[in-house]
């Protein structure tokens, strides 16, 4: 039972405010993905709930109890980095059993418990080997069996699939989140790859200049974004946004077409996703400027009113450069942005 | 150019350097220790090994490396991990460890000479806090324990900071997140670096050792200058015989026992601190 609790963290690299007042409950056995560009603060708040990094200000506490002056082996934690850190001089064996040995667990104890995890993580052929023999893949396996050999309550997991490369990504992306969720710990995962975030979590929190923007499931964050800024990334390609003008009794103007929207007598951004929209007699008038065929579908970049503005359609449509198309949104999937405040606007 | 040839003409300057002058000369020392004139022999050797001074100058060489040089390596790794962990001012601490690399063994003894004699600094110092009333003689045949401190002193000033540079330069190139994963699975700052900093330095610990003792035995000039004929050393022999004795054939002898020596030291210390393969970073 680890429930993780976050109360009013902020830390401050000199002059610098690298996280403002952050406050996350993580449940227990829930998968947490801190997402967000690279600078946004997920790695140090990770740090922070890891011991590695203290807080300048705020509370960490993981299964009720409070963490925050605690050194990392006493938070019932253990952690896979983004390099690995297998240690190249400890054969695999004993970089899976590093954790146990500090603890002087008794051989026989070690020897099951490495065997399990790395059973679990399919290395077990390896045990004798040193890092310096595997392949990046098998490294990550290594540092996911260490982390998962010292039983935590907490795993926590810095970016640990960015060095490998797009195949083995996706793979291994399957394959932890079904060892996590077989191993019954709070996990927290950080990462900068949407796609890793949106298939892996039970809960995204989206950070951005360090804060947390939304904290929802996958599809909420997608379908519901809190912010311009979540809009804009996550998603591929983002949201579309344009402006839209009030015409009264929450009725909208927007690229020459009306749409229901809120009651709000400022400006608005109307936004929806490329693939929320079919071609039709009606709709927003879009000139197609680029045409993506992918296989799977159509990427077609347009332009409506001077701005960029990309729609996914069916492949089997036939759309050329410089064709004007007319772009029907669909209704329910429309949502609106404050430009003031850039939140969402329901 | 073909680009085959030009490794060995980028070498070949260096190359003949050292061909004309160490090997050249070490075959002439060597041709020099196993001839009598007339044709080879092992007289020289059996001449200096069975001098009465040979083995007490043989003990002395090796208890000096032993007494230094294990309390270098400790003194070095503890200097280079606090070096490595200082945020500001770490290049000027670094700089003023080192300056004992600059000055000369000869003039090292001298400089601790000056401090140990009888109107040295230590007397002078001792009498004007009114420790002592008369000046001590510290380095006499009456004292031999407090010479060979003396040099065991001079000797660790002296080339302790050739050993830091190296271990220095090795602890930099040891990523951060090593360390990071030893303390979040438990390690404490002391177990850490026994498993981590140690183990991960062995190449440098190599080269530094190796470096080193091949230096101990060596020692000269700093024995020399401390306790001059009161602590016999094996080079201080061959110096001995090259230049008092004038019998070159026996200072070569006894410079090849001291190469001998220093070989069978580096292949130990390669052989014990040596990297399994695959176990690079």
């Amino acid at each position: 039972m680890a429930v993780i609790e976050i109360k009013n963290v902020a830390k401050r690299f000199g002059d610098y405010q690298a996280l403002h007042d952050i406050n996350l409950t993580i449940e227990d056995q829930e998968f947490m993905v801190l997402l967000g560009a690279s600078g946004c603060g997920k790695s140090t708040l990770l740090r922070i709930i890891c011991g590695l990094e203290t807080a300048t200000e705020g509370e960490v506490w993981i299964g009720g109890k409070r963490v925050d002056h605690l050194p990392p082996k006493d938070r019932g934690i253990s952690m896979v980095f983004q390099n690995y850190a297998v240690f190249p001089h400890l054969t695999v064996f004993e970089n899976i059993g590093f954790g146990l040995r500090m603890q002087k667990l008794p051989d026989n104890e070690v020897k099951r418990r490495v065997e399990r995890t790395a059973g679990l993580m399919h290395i077990d052929q390896l045990l004798k080997r040193y890092s310096g023999e595997l392949s990046g893949g098998q490294r990550q396996r290594v540092a996911v069996a260490r982390a998962l050999a010292m039983e935590p309550d907490v795993i926590l997991m810095d970016e640990p699939l960015s060095n490998l490369d797009a195949l083995l990504r996706m793979e291994m992306r399957a394959e932890l989140k079904g060892v996590l969720a077989e191993s019954n710990t709070t996990a927290i995962y950080v990462t900068h790859d949407q796609v890793e975030a949106m298939s892996m979590a039970d809960r995204i929190s989206v950070m951005h200049k360090g804060e947390i923007v939304q904290a929802a499931s996958p599809i909420e964050v997608y379908r519901n974004p809190a912010a311009e800024f979540v809009a804009g990334f996550i998603g591929n390609p983002p949201m579309n946004f344009l402006p839209a003008k009030a015409a009264g009794d929450g009725k909208w103007e927007v690229a020459g077409n009306t749409f229901d929207g809120p009651a709000s007598g400022a400006p608005l951004k109307f936004a929806i996703r490329p693939e929320d929209m079919h071609p039709s007699d009606s709709g927003i008038k879009a000139i197609a400027k680029v045409v993506e065929p992918l296989g799977a579908h159509l990427l077609v970049t347009c332009e409506v009113d001077g701005q960029l503005f990309r729609a996914v359609l069916e492949s089997d449509l036939t759309v050329k450069a410089g064709d004007a198309l007319m772009l029907a949104p669909h209704r329910d999937r429309v949502r609106w942005f404050d430009p003031q405040t850039t939140l969402a606007v329901a | 150019m073909n680009p085959r040839l030009l490794p060995y003409l980028l070498i070949a300057p260096v190359t003949l350097f050292l061909c004309l002058f160490f090997l050249y000369p070490f075959v002439l020392v060597a041709q020099q220790a196993f001839s009598n004139g007339s044709g080879f022999t092992l007289d020289n050797f059996r001449d200096v090994t069975s001098h009465w001074k040979f083995p007490i100058s043989l003990r002395n060489t090796f208890l000096l490396a032993l007494a230094v040089v294990p309390i270098q390596l400790a003194l070095s790794l503890l200097m280079a991990t606090m070096v490595n962990r200082m945020k500001r001012g770490r290049d000027l601490i670094l700089y003023i460890w080192t300056i004992p690399l600059g000055i000369s063994d000869l003039a090292a003894g001298i400089i601790w000479l000056a401090i140990f004699e009888q109107s040295g600094f230590l007397n002078s110092m001792m009498g004007g806090l009114g420790l002592i009333d008369s000046p001590t003689t510290f380095l006499s045949y009456s004292t031999p324990v407090m010479v060979f401190v003396a040099i065991m002193l001079a000797e660790i000033w002296r080339a302790t900071a050739i050993m830091l540079v190296i271990l220095v330069a090795g602890i930099g190139l040891i990523p951060k997140e090593y360390y990071e994963a030893g303390e979040v699975f438990g390690a404490t700052p002391w177990q850490r670096f026994l498993k981590i900093t140690l183990p991960m330095l062995r190449p440098s610990l190599q080269t530094a050792l190796v470096l080193r003792v091949i230096m101990a035995f060596e020692v000269f000039a700093v024995v020399s200058a401390l306790g001059g004929t009161l602590f016999p050393v094996l080079m201080g022999e061959t110096y001995e015989y090259q230049f008092r004795l004038l019998n070159s054939g026996a200072a070569a002898a006894i410079a090849l026992v001291i190469l001998a020596i220093s070989i069978a030291f580096t292949l130990i210390i390669l052989r014990v601190l040596r990297v399994p393969k695959g176990a690079t970073i």
